[in-house]
């Protein structure tokens, strides 16, 4: 079944069909998301009862719009500044790694690969509760002790963001670590004959080549961050993250805001994808 | 020089050391402490297995568990079969711009955030969505048809989500089977089910088992999927995970439960690369 082998005519028409079929069916339920964050009414369902923009800059009852809604305003900000936390501890720890596993060659490597890897393959809600629960003994066991009573380890904002950390640090090393391989390394080298130390050739040389990755993996990491539900649902404290206030919506039963924030969303993800792919061009 | 590069090292390996102690490896032990502990007076524990016990004995969690776990097998071959011939089309019929371009596409949902997917599916299947008012309109349903609230829904749901996951690999890996050996396959006087079979699938193996193994890790440990969609009978294992620690606040069962989870998930996984020969760094790095 490739173009160079002829096929029966039928074949080949029902097998583009069946592709485009798939398509619709990816494309569909993003599709009725975003045009029913524009109908007049109070359930995003049909009647169609005519267009508006109200559920985006709707600033009466029973029409508020998002821009006008407190609470979802602060969970984007929340999400927002736990997602730049998380991007910024993961590409970090993940550039180390990509040189730690690059440049050395030491015991237990093979291991401590493997080991990095795991957080994959560990589901994201028992990712949750084994931090909740280490975090909290580690709480207790400080009262107990010393009367010293440690805000960051109770459910909030610093669980949230050490939890999405844990996982979306092995993605970053992942993505950094592929470029590192491809790093031509008598570059370096040819620096380090010009007069440069080994860190000077470090930060000139091989840092520049790794900055599309960086970005690449920044973006990567402020989105898993910004979507994560599972870690979060389990480690949340009082400030809501945009996915759980969202949830806690839904399960109240929707009106056409929640069409209206995710559309922004949408918005929002396509606009990062194409930064970063506009920068993985570049380098 | 030598202990220069003793320095990097080091220095290089305390922020792993840390991230994977601190927050993988401890609280996995802890977790797993936590779910061998019997609460037997206020703040008075002994170690027993009677969470596990419970877990055994008590049917509707055993039932729960193999449910998921079924289920999420089934999510997974359904995955598979769905995206094996559009990541077949993608890599080797489509040619230049649409290629790239079907593959974009493919990854469009993953940039949007599970919840709105599942909002998606909520606004198509339910009693007044689309999917129900188009049949009326076709005169195949006499009234308002409920598509929500069953195993069905969690399945669609489930598959959707993780469609990605699966079409990525497969792509990856049949792009990189040159065209000649499939010809090559038909001039040995092979058909197109044997040049599949011997050819094909083989090539494609380790981006079968990396995409299954991560649909059904998603699956199995996915939360908003099945309470969304899912109705009253369909609960998930994580469902009960969640309500053993936010609502009935018994750590204990909850971390046990957790446990089993890691434990089957670990399980599968493990079995799927040992089946098929693959090693955890050649499918996920």
């Amino acid at each position: 079944m490739i173009p160079s082998i002829p096929q029966p005519r039928i074949v080949s028409l029902a097998y583009t069909g069946y592709v485009i079929a798939f398509f619709i069916f990816l494309g569909l339920p993003l599709v009725v998301v975003a045009v029913f964050a524009f109908n007049d009414s109070q359930f995003p369902s049909l009647p169609w009862e005519g267009f508006t923009w109200n559920w985006f800059f709707g600033s009466e009852r029973p029409m508020i719009g998002v821009f006008h809604e407190r609470s979802i305003l602060r969970a984007i900000g929340t999400s927002a500044f736990v997602a730049v936390l998380v991007s910024i501890l993961s590409v970090t720890v993940g550039l180390s790694n990509a040189f730690l596993f690059n440049r050395y060659r030491f015991r237990g490597q093979g291991i401590l690969y493997i080991f990095m890897l795991l957080p994959l393959v560990v589901p994201g809600i028992v990712l949750g509760i084994s931090i909740l629960v280490f975090s909290s003994r580690v709480a207790n066991g400080m009262w107990d002790v010393a009367h010293w009573d440690i805000e960051a380890l109770r459910p909030g904002l610093t669980l949230v963001v050490l939890g999405q950390f844990s996982f979306i640090a092995t993605i970053s090393t992942l993505v950094l670590g592929a470029r590192l391989q491809k790093f031509d390394r008598s570059l370096e080298e040819a620096a380090m004959n010009l007069g440069a130390n080994r860190l000077t050739a470090v930060r000139t040389i091989t840092l520049p080549y790794l900055g599309p990755a960086m970005v690449g993996a920044f973006v990567v990491a402020f989105l898993m961050s910004f979507e994560n539900f599972n870690t979060t649902l389990m480690l949340v404290g009082s400030d809501a993250p945009l996915t759980i206030a969202m949830f806690d919506r839904l399960k109240e039963g929707s009106t056409p805001l929640l069409n209206a924030v995710s559309l922004l969303l949408m918005l929002g993800s396509s606009c990062l994808a194409l930064v970063m792919i506009a920068f993985q061009k570049r380098g | 020089m030598r202990s220069e590069a003793k320095l990097g090292l080091i220095l290089l390996l305390t922020p792993l050391l840390l991230w994977l102690s601190l927050l993988i490896f401890i609280p996995h032990v802890d977790m797993f402490l936590v779910s061998l502990r019997e609460r037997v007076g206020v703040g008075e524990y002994k170690i027993s297995l009677a969470n596990y016990l419970t877990f055994i004995n008590e049917p509707l969690y055993l039932h729960t568990f193999l449910r998921t776990a079924v289920m999420s097998i089934l999510a997974t071959m359904i995955t598979l079969l769905i995206a094996f011939p559009v990541s077949y089309y993608i890599a080797k019929i489509a040619r230049g711009r649409t290629q790239s371009a079907l593959f974009l596409l493919c990854l469009v949902p993953f940039w949007v955030s599970e919840l709105v997917r599942t909002f998606g599916w909520m606004i198509l299947l339910r009693e007044t969505g689309l999917i129900s008012n188009l049949l009326q309109f076709l005169g195949l349903a006499d009234g308002p048809v409920e598509m929500l609230y069953n195993d069905a829904a969690i399945m669609v749901g489930l598959v959707y989500t993780s469609m990605l996951f699966m079409v990525v690999p497969l792509v990856t890996t049949l792009e990189s089977l040159p065209d000649e050996v499939i010809e090559a396959g038909y001039d040995l006087g092979g058909n197109g089910l044997s040049v599949l079979r011997e050819i094909v699938i083989p090539h494609a193996a380790p981006g079968i088992v990396s995409g299954c193994i991560v649909v059904f890790m998603l699956s199995l440990g996915n939360y908003l999927t099945p309470t969304m969609l899912g109705g009253k009978d369909s609960l998930w294992f994580t469902e009960l995970i969640y309500s053993q620690f936010i609502v009935r606040f018994n750590w204990e069962l909850g971390a046990a439960f957790g446990f089993l989870l890691l434990g089957l998930s670990s399980l599968i996984v493990w079995g799927m690369l040992k089946l098929t020969g693959q090693s955890l760094e050649k499918t996920m790095g």
